[in-house]
């Protein structure tokens, strides 16, 4: 290599902007491959910027830290992104009015199947206690969810990766699945697929139907609210 | 685009010092979220540039999840060592999560006699 692009490179390695522009770029394929398959939600956007950026990382022996350091500007936004989620609701306030009960009852058995399942199959599979710790808040949106895990003991990085791996396979199982099921009531499909996929299960769901993608949002902040103060009881019970 | 950017941001401060503040079991930007409906309920509408800026934020809401899936990086060892265990109770339990919840919404929906006209169909 010649030293003018050696140092390039190392500017390149060292400095935020070129991992935040990854970032975006890793995503931008991931788009543009799910397109290209029809919007199938098996071709994950989010999936393949993580595979290709954890190959860019490997490649370069780039530390995790170095990466973030880049791309802490995009994660910033999930904070704002989550508080515009009152927008639709608010759009959408009266639907939401009339559906109170059906969504607290969708939301108890939803957190409960939510926790005990995933921590059962864990358990039943020989998972090591720290995993099981780590795994229970699964399908809380990632900040809370490494609250949760950090409080009980378990590994907060570990529980962010799990929780974002349930919303990958959230955003790809629910069409197909609630499709199966013959569930046709937007509010209903949109709400169960927040509860167990948070964030992801949300853009999943807006990527839909707008009505879906509001109870979705719905469901993210519920299960985050019940799933921090239900985890904590299951765990000392 | 300003006044959005401000709008978003004052809720969210507001939700997440009142969290930290009183210790509250509930996430900033949810508490934030809430100040932001209250607002748009006493406003009773939502600002054109408002509802523009939380479109766009909202229509690329999932890659604001990739620098934390990223981290799979330093879970390497222990995501291969316990692969089956994870990957199964991950599928198994967002599945049937999916499942139990959206038949509980529809299953108490009936119940009350449909709270809701027909949408238009999937």
């Amino acid at each position: 290599m010649n030293p003018g692009l050696g140092q390039l490179w190392v500017y390149l390695q060292a400095d935020p902007l070129g991992w935040l522009t990854a970032t975006l770029i890793a995503y931008w394929i991931g788009v543009r491959a799910q397109r290209a398959a029809g919007g199938r939600p098996s071709v994950n956007p989010v999936a393949i910027a993580v595979v290709l950026l954890v190959a860019l990382l490997a490649a370069t022996g780039t530390p995790y830290q170095t990466y973030f350091e880049g791309a802490q500007f995009v994660h910033f936004l999930l904070g704002p992104a989550t508080v515009a989620l009152a927008i639709p609701l608010y759009e959408n306030w009266r639907a939401v009015k009339r559906s109170l009960v059906p969504m607290v009852a969708a939301l108890l058995a939803g957190t409960v199947t939510a926790v005990t399942s995933a921590v059962a199959i864990a358990w039943a599979l020989g998972a090591s206690a720290e995993s099981l710790v780590s795994i229970a808040p699964k399908s809380v949106t990632t900040p809370v969810a490494m609250g949760i895990a950090e409080k009980l003991g378990g590994i907060p990085s570990l529980t962010a990766v799990l929780v974002i791996l349930t919303g990958i396979i959230g955003a790809i199982i629910a069409t197909p699945l609630l499709n199966a099921l013959g569930l046709k009531d937007w509010r209903a499909r949109g709400f169960a697929v927040g509860v167990a996929a948070h964030g992801l299960g949300t853009a999943r769901a807006f990527q839909v139907n707008d009505l879906a993608g509001t109870f979705a949002g719905i469901g993210m902040a519920l299960n985050a609210l019940a799933t921090a103060i239900l985890v904590p009881v299951l765990w000392h019970w | 685009m300003i006044e959005a950017g401000i709008l978003l941001l004052l809720c969210q401060l507001a939700g997440e010092s009142i969290v930290r503040a009183l210790a509250v079991p509930v996430p900033g930007p949810v508490l934030g979220a809430l100040f932001m409906l209250a607002f748009l309920a006493l406003r009773r509408g939502v600002p054109d540039n408002l509802a523009r800026t939380s479109h766009d934020l909202l229509a690329n809401f999932s890659l604001l999840f990739v620098p934390a899936g990223t981290g799979i990086i330093l879970h390497a060892a222990r995501l291969e060592a316990e692969a089956l265990a994870l990957i199964a109770a991950l599928i198994g339990s967002t599945a049937l999560t999916i499942a139990v919840a959206s038949l509980a919404f529809v299953g108490m929906d009936r119940l009350l006699g449909g709270t809701q006209p027909k949408e238009q169909q999937p």
